[in-house]
């Protein structure tokens, strides 16, 4: 059984970003791991433990992107790989999911691919589904159980949380799956593996390695902004007791015409 | 079949999501710049009926298929059929709802189609004949424009950025049934079981949203039952506080949300956390009652209109978004609030 996680390196949730000169900036906040791709490495290496299969993270990006790699094999991924080539530069998110499909064609023989819902950087939410189809496997989007799973078989039986309800849902492996908060709780990355994870010799894959050119991207940003500032008045509303209050916000509220 | 813009009307068991007339709406605005009509397209059961309603929206033409492959809901069959109509017709544009669906279809569509996606867009504009989506990215941090150089430029359009049009029932017009891309043993997935959950307001889609943080669990005049442990009682304490939180969202139709931090320490399930690692809303009234307002918070619901903070810091970072801020504890404003409005609302 073999498993592949895809994670993303993102500036932290707390970052305070910002367009300076028409460059995008974060300050000192840390680059981190993008916390929904915690879940999904949850989700990997839970599957990976009840069936004793290997866990491979991979991520695209530059050098620094390893570090979001050390912290999948931290939480205790067996092995990380890294696809990187200057010819990615300014890739879309459908060439990015053409890259990781390859390098998971590279990689081989893989059961289960898993996802995070999003990465909160770039807020598009459609990698996973991208490479899915790349790869022409069936796409298992918001699963917050994998009820099943028989490599022997090739099959998996996952519960997906859609906004109606909960749908139970059967499908042929191999399969990409990305798994939403509720599916379980990351660990922490332990001691032992903080150790093993700085130790670790993560390959380099370039477009070269992968046997494919660089896809051609469709999307451009020919602008980016910071919001428009809101000129918000602030108004305290005070009162000699609650009930004053309440009354005089309820009469604020009704002024504004939005309920 | 040759206009050039193209809407999927998301459906679930026959019922439409509000979303997707939205999304009708905004395909309109720019077939009225880009010239020619709009073609819908309604796939799933009962898809005869959606799509005479969605002639009652302003659409000129529908291309409806109600195939039992597509009576429950897995993406590659729908993807199978958008790609294969889109190949026949070349459309300029694709849009979609930014509903899960609609996200996801999306970017599987692109693939089959070769081409890219804009998802989640607030405002759309026509430049040289291309159409220039306006996104958030950083859960709102920041703003990009962004465009989509090959045909079609498929684009989800964020729920409720743009106006539902009017319906009218006067206009009507016969749909075109298709038939399926796929065959059902072609397809690798099948559903097996389906649970509706149990009701309340969606937060993506409430006009009006109450929220609780981590000072729901605060109110030291409550007297737990016994024989709990510590997190057993402020368990119990922030579910009482949730409940007041409850009875504010009853009487304003509203959903309720959560900061990150009451949904990290059990307080109320994932599905109500409003922030960067959860929904990001945008209603017309937001109530933060005992929320501080950490960053990754406020990314989630900058854009509401009306913001009204409850909290007992005056320090508190929510304060600087809000219309309208109380000092106060939660426990003490928010029943005489609720009892306020529903005086006034009848």
């Amino acid at each position: 059984m073999k498993i592949v996680v895809c994670v993303k390196q993102v500036p932290d949730s707390a970052a305070k970003v910002v367009v300076e000169d028409g460059q995008v900036t974060w300050g000192d906040a840390p680059l981190v791991i993008n916390p929904w791709d915690e879940y999904a490495v949850e989700a990997a290496l839970l599957q990976g433990e009840a069936q004793g299969g290997d866990v491979i993270a991979l991520t695209m990006g530059d050098e620094g992107a390893k570090d979001a790699l050390k912290h999948a094999l931290a939480m205790g991924c067996n092995e990380a790989v890294l696809v990187t080539d200057p010819a990615l530069a300014g890739a879309d998110s459908q060439a990015v999911a053409k890259v990781l499909a390859a390098a998971i064609q590279k990689i081989g023989d893989v059961d289960v691919t898993f996802f995070g819902k999003q990465a909160i950087d770039g807020d598009m939410g459609v990698t996973a589904a991208q490479t899915a189809r790349s790869l022409g496997w069936p796409m298992l989007s918001l699963t917050s159980a994998i009820e099943s799973l028989d490599p022997g078989a090739g099959t998996v039986r996952v519960s997906r949380s859609t906004e109606e309800g909960q749908q139970v849902v059967d499908s042929k492996l191999p399969a990409v799956v990305s798994v939403g908060k509720d599916f379980a709780e990351p660990r922490y990355p332990s001691f032992m593996g903080i150790r093993k994870a700085s130790r670790a010799n993560i390959p380099d894959w370039s477009l070269a390695d992968l046997a494919i050119a660089a896809p051609t991207s469709a999307v451009e940003w020919p602008e980016i902004n910071n919001p428009p500032a809101r000129e918000i008045l602030t108004e305290q509303i005070t009162g000699d007791s609650p009930q004053e209050i309440a009354e005089k916000l309820a009469d604020k509220i009704l002024a504004e015409k939005v309920l | 079949m040759s206009n050039k813009v193209w809407v999927y009307i998301d459906q679930f068991k026959g019922e439409v999501h509000p979303a997707s007339w939205e999304t009708l709406g905004a395909g309109l605005s720019l077939a009225q710049e880009l010239g020619g009509g709009v073609t819908a397209l309604v796939f799933g059961p009962q898809a005869g009926g959606v799509a005479d309603e969605t002639f009652t929206y302003g659409a000129d033409e529908v291309l409806f298929a109600d195939d039992s492959t597509l009576e429950e809901y897995r993406p590659e069959p729908f993807v199978a059929l958008i790609a294969r109509l889109v190949k026949e017709s070349s459309p300029e544009v694709l849009l979609f709802p930014t509903t899960t669906r609609g996200r996801e279809l999306a970017a599987m569509s692109s693939i089959d189609l070769e081409t890219g996606v804009l998802p989640d867009v607030t405002a759309l504009e026509v430049a040289d004949g291309r159409v220039v989506a306006t996104r958030p990215v950083y859960a709102g941090k920041l703003i990009s424009k962004v465009i989509c150089k090959t045909s079609p430029q498929i684009i989800t359009t964020r729920t409720r950025a743009f106006p539902t049009p009017e319906a009218d029932a006067s206009r009507s017009g016969t749909p075109t049934k298709v038939e399926a891309a796929v065959a059902e043993d072609a397809i690798a997935t099948k559903v097996v079981e389906y649970a509706e959950s149990g009701g309340g307001v969606s937060l993506a889609d409430a006009a009006v949203i109450v929220s609780g943080g981590r000072g729901v669990s605060n109110n030291p005049a409550l007297e737990p039952p016994g024989g709990m442990d510590e997190k057993e009682t402020e368990i119990w304490r922030a579910q009482q506080g949730f409940k007041i939180i409850g009875d504010l969202a009853g009487v304003l139709g509203a959903a309720v949300g959560a900061s990150r931090a009451a949904v990290d320490a059990g307080y109320i399930p994932y599905e109500h956390q409003v922030g960067q690692t959860g929904k990001v809303v945008s209603p017309d009234l937001y109530i933060a009652c005992g929320i501080s307002g950490a960053i990754q918070h406020q990314a989630g619901m900058r854009t509401s209109k009306v913001i009204v903070a409850i909290n007992k810091d005056p320090e508190a970072p929510i304060f600087k978004m809000a219309r309208f801020g109380v000092v106060g504890d939660l426990y003490d404003i928010v029943p005489p609030l609720t009892e306020a409005l529903h005086q006034r609302l009848g």
